[in-house]
């Protein structure tokens, strides 16, 4: 056979080197994307794991001095202030992205809509919390859980909006016609056909969004302050464990070092768990075959 | 039962361009009529006239009047009435791939409100069944995605996903044209036992096709109607030279 494609052996060689080198290369990019999360991981565990006892889930802060004492305040912090957060952030920013996708193409709201949530995605964390600052603990003159989880919510809005418009977006044309000409009402398949198709996606984003804002310090300095006592009330400062980290970590104290440590192993923890949880329950009941 | 649609002095844009000109025929009822002509001369465009599907994009434009059933559906109902009682395949099979086969073809009457799982488990054996489907996929109903059948399956899931509202019209664009022969020969089947009940518009490349399935067959060139005649007349005698160009493969 005698082909334009038919090749010497040095250039068999050279095909040969090319295909490894560049599985080689590739394996080795996964490997640098994958070693830092692991090695945080192991480091955590290996610092923070003795620290973890029972008392460090219900019981709140002891004292300088002395031992024992947990972060019962900050876990129950945390999970109030991303409750609200989720709640204010999820559906407005859901709600920003169907309109980019579906309504407002072409507008120049939406131009205005997509630039500002862009910008908002690059604002400084720290610069929000002074916003929200001079918006809501100013005039109320207190710091609250509330204003916390305002600037968590305001925070997630530009990632779950962005996202939502991009998976709303890859939604094949032809399904959305199939909706429409069944005689079902513009809203309807937009709503129970375009967006349920999306829905893996858009969840993603939702989960990122929500880990991104889980881990905020600076925003929350300004806003729920911290609280060294258990509490749920919106009107009141509450802890969070971001803060509770912070505080610890810069202390001179080592017992306050390891807290800090298996404060930082929870939140982690604590995170993948609800992006695990979150996931398993959405794709509980997908069928074979399903794309 | 079918209806007839007459349509009258019918034009259509897309933005600037004027892609169906003074269109005026009789479709009758329970008939099949086939719609052919080359890649770009409207006949796409003319059967997304007869349900509204055409406005569904921004930038296109209708006048003229199109009457189902005696209705005028551009002045006397809305679009959604309107797409309920006319139903639609489209080229590329489009099942929901979220929902299973079962869902798929429930969507239509779920979707516009209807719960009742004994009359949904009843239309949804008879719309697969009718169309030609049903024993392939009865064991897995609740169980498939309705985008893990294979090409041909679908297409007779999205025609069952129609005949579950019960349309009126059968609007069918290219239903074969991504399809196997032995898929395209099932559809075709579907096509005379579903004449009975319905009046079908089906939209074909294949000039052997439109021989084979519809009583009535009309030349599109250009965003015209050249021709519009019983199908026996159009291929063996056809009254326009263009007609007659086209069928005998001298151009398109």
């Amino acid at each position: 056979m005698t082909s334009r494609l038919n090749s010497s052996a040095a250039n068999r060689r050279w095909r040969w080197f090319a295909n490894h080198m560049a599985s080689w290369l590739s394996v080795g990019a996964t490997i640098l994307v994958i070693a830092p999360l692991i090695a945080i991981f192991i480091d955590l565990v290996y610092k923070g794991a003795s620290s973890l006892n029972l008392n460090f889930f219900i019981k709140t802060p002891a004292p300088v001095g002395e031992p024992g004492g947990g972060m019962a305040n900050a876990i129950v912090g945390s999970a109030v202030l991303l409750g609200l957060a989720s709640s204010i952030g999820v559906p407005i920013g859901i709600g920003a992205g169907i309109y980019l996708a579906e309504y407002g193409r072409g507008t120049k709201l939406s131009h205005v809509v997509r630039f500002t949530a862009d910008v908002l995605n690059g604002v400084p964390s720290i610069v929000m919390g002074i916003a929200i600052y001079a918006l809501i603990v100013a005039p109320e003159r207190g710091f609250s859980a509330m204003a916390g989880g305002v600037v968590l919510g305001v925070m997630m809005i530009p990632t779950v909006a962005r996202t939502t418009e991009e998976m709303l977006l890859m939604v094949p044309h032809s399904i959305r016609e199939a909706a429409l000409g069944l005689g079902v009402p513009n809203w309807r398949s937009m709503l129970s056909i375009t967006l349920k198709t999306a829905l893996p996606g858009v969840i993603t984003g939702c989960m990122l969004a929500f880990a991104r804002v889980a881990g905020e310090t600076a925003p929350l300095l300004f806003t729920a302050f911290g609280n060294p006592f258990v509490s749920t009330d919106l009107t009141r400062p509450i802890e969070a464990l971001p803060l509770q980290i912070y505080v610890y970590a810069l202390s001179p104290y080592d017992e306050w070092h390891r807290l800090a440590w298996a404060g930082a192993l929870v939140l982690i923890v604590l995170i993948v768990v609800s992006v695990a949880l979150v996931r398993f329950v959405t794709t509980r009941g997908a069928l074979k075959g399903a794309s | 039962m079918g209806v007839g649609i007459e349509v009258n002095k019918l034009n259509a844009w897309y933005g600037a361009n004027h892609t169906l000109e003074d269109i005026t025929l009789h479709i009758p009822a329970n008939e099949a009529t086939a719609l052919i002509g080359p890649s770009g001369c409207g006949k796409s465009t003319f059967v997304r006239c007869l349900n509204r599907m055409h406005e569904t994009n921004p930038i296109a434009r209708v006048t003229g009047e199109v009457k189902v059933g005696g209705v005028d559906i551009y002045s006397d109902t809305s679009a959604v009435e309107v797409r309920r009682r006319i139903g639609m395949v489209f080229q590329r099979p489009n099942p929901f791939p979220t929902m299973s086969i079962y869902d798929n073809v429930a969507s239509g009457l779920r979707l516009n409100g209807f719960r009742n799982r004994r009359v949904l488990d009843d239309v949804v054996e008879r719309s697969l069944t009718h169309a030609a489907l049903w024993d392939e996929v009865k064991d897995d109903l609740k169980k498939k995605s309705g985008a893990s059948l294979s090409g041909g399956q679908q297409q007779r899931l999205c025609i069952a996903r129609a005949l579950a509202v019960d349309p009126e019209v059968l609007l069918m664009d290219e239903p074969a044209s991504a399809l196997d022969p032995v898929s395209t020969a099932k559809i075709e089947d579907l096509i005379f036992q579903l004449k009975v009940q319905y009046t079908i518009v089906i939209v074909t490349h294949n000039m052997q096709q439109a021989a084979r399935v519809a009583e009535r067959t009309g030349f599109f060139l250009n965003g015209k109607l050249i021709e519009f005649d019983s199908t026996h007349k159009i291929f063996t005698n056809p009254s326009d030279k263009r007609t007659e160009d086209y069928i005998t493969g001298r151009f398109g």
